[in-house]
């Protein structure tokens, strides 16, 4: 194995580093959002809400996130009133269309975790907190997303993860990360192993670390699960 | 009348493209599914077995197909397949580029992805079985084959499909990407049909309503499976 070829493609995937955490960190942050409105609306008790949500999950996760993101970059355009509207110069740009579809994807698959997170919150304790006169959005905030957020966390650092794989398409679109330069590069040079074994060190090191910070937040919000300490912390 | 012209079965019409498109799209995921079933076998018993060096093989391997983007996959297989035929046909005699059928390495591609989740779904499947079952067929003298064959076997099976399930859902979106390589599966004659009448936002929409179909239709069928598979077990938590 050539060492210094493998030490240039590192160097130039690295480079391309940026724009695969700036894709990851948008898409999660704005699906993770939209993920809130759409399991508040899948359990709330408008049948409108509730069937929208039922229908928003079964498309985004039935069907393949490329066809989404072709559907965004390429089928938008054709419409006269997006291509003269406001939103265009930004439409218009890959990189924007790549987050929107990640964003809208990953929205489905989290409403479903967040949903599962929910039912596993003891039904005694909702009417605990009722009956002391906890509704709204105190209930919310000191009840059901806490006890409901812990839940879901496994579930959905295993979502985090397919996120990161998910910004791979991205290169579909023309927006120049990790894979999409990997695969110039193999275009470019026809050593297939060399680039493949560099791309993939970058994304399990990305996936190791990121797993292992979902695994530390899930260790401090889980202090009730750990043992008792053996010798009691005196307390000041 | 001009929608239902493109899209429909006319001379002009692209509906029965679509089809068999979408015929080729099942099956890549089925033949992916196979091929990933013989890998997620092997993958499994090695991570139970005894040996350390097999178990630690396993774990690279579904730590490494689990956590690599599957489209930098396709283009390990499709790439670095391609050029491993040439130069088989370079010792052979054969002079020039010869191309990996893009069948061919898309689902092996998208079977080895499918191979290291199966691979998880039947080790979890093989650690649900009773332990007393498996210790009181060695103490009436069963060997590994009959083992295998009558205790092993039927219930990984049954504990399987759900896992099973997921797996196919998952091959069958990631049957999608194989259309970089440029088979004419579902993902590709959309995109094919949507270049060439400049009517990308209908056959997108189409192309995601048949993987729609595809893909409630298959939901159904693994839970009816289950439902048929665990029809003498007494009724539990978690049943289809």
């Amino acid at each position: 194995m050539d060492m210094a070829f493998m030490f240039e493609t590192m160097k130039t995937l690295l480079a391309a580093l940026p724009m695969t955490l700036a894709l990851f960190a948008l898409a999660i942050v704005f699906g993770g959002l939209l993920a809130l409105v759409i399991v508040w609306m899948r359990v709330s008790g408008n049948a409108i809400a509730r069937n929208f949500a039922k229908g928003y999950i079964f498309v985004f996760r039935g069907s393949p996130l490329l066809i989404q993101m072709f559907l965004i970059f390429y089928g938008l355009g054709q419409f006269g009133f997006i291509r003269y509207s406001f939103l265009w110069p930004a439409l218009r740009e890959p990189f924007v269309c790549a987050v929107l579809s990640l964003a809208l994807c990953t929205a489905g698959y989290t409403a479903e975790i967040f949903r599962f997170g929910l039912r596993a919150i003891p039904a005694k304790e909702i009417e605990a907190a009722r009956s002391i006169g906890m509704s709204g959005f105190l209930l919310t905030r000191r009840i059901l997303a806490p006890i409901a957020f812990r839940h879901a966390l496994p579930a959905y650092s295993t979502e985090v993860v397919m996120m990161v794989k998910s910004t791979a398409l991205a290169s579909l679109v023309t927006v120049w990360e990790v894979t999409g330069v990997a695969q110039r590069l193999i275009s470019q040079t026809y050593r297939t192993m060399e680039v493949f074994l560099c791309a993939a060190a970058i994304y399990l090191i990305l996936n190791f670390i990121i797993l292992q910070a979902m695994a530390f937040l899930e260790y401090k919000l889980t202090p009730h699960r750990r043992a008792a300490p053996l010798f009691p912390v005196p307390q000041r | 009348m001009a929608l239902f012209q493109l899209i429909g079965f006319g001379p002009t019409g692209w509906g029965g493209l679509l089809l068999v498109a979408a015929l080729m799209t099942l099956c890549v995921t089925a033949v992916a599914l196979l091929i990933g079933a013989i890998i997620g076998a092997l993958v499994a018993s090695a991570k139970l077995s005894a040996s350390k060096t097999l178990k630690t093989l396993g774990g690279i391997y579904t730590t490494v197909f689990r956590g690599v983007p599957e489209l930098l996959i396709i283009y390990l297989v499709y790439f670095g397949g391609s050029s491993a035929v040439t130069a088989i046909g370079k010792a052979m005699g054969y002079e020039g580029f010869l191309g990996l059928p893009s069948f061919v390495a898309g689902s092996l591609a998208v079977g080895i992805i499918s191979g290291a989740y199966q691979a998880e779904v039947f080790r979890g499947a093989f650690l649900a079985i009773p332990k007393g079952e498996l210790e009181a067929a060695q103490a009436i003298g069963m060997n590994r084959g009959l083992r295998l064959r009558r205790i092993i076997g039927p219930q990984v099976f049954r504990f399987a499909i759900p896992g099973i399930g997921n797996v196919w859902q998952l091959s069958l979106k990631d049957s999608a990407l194989v259309s970089v390589t440029g088979l004419a599966d579902l993902m590709r004659t959309s995109q094919v049909a949507a270049g060439s009448t400049r009517q990308h936002f209908v056959f997108f929409i189409v192309g995601g309503c048949l993987y729609l179909i595809l893909t409630s239709f298959s939901d159904r069928l693994f839970t009816s499976a289950e439902k048929r598979a665990n029809r003498s077990m007494p009724t539990s938590l978690g049943q289809a």
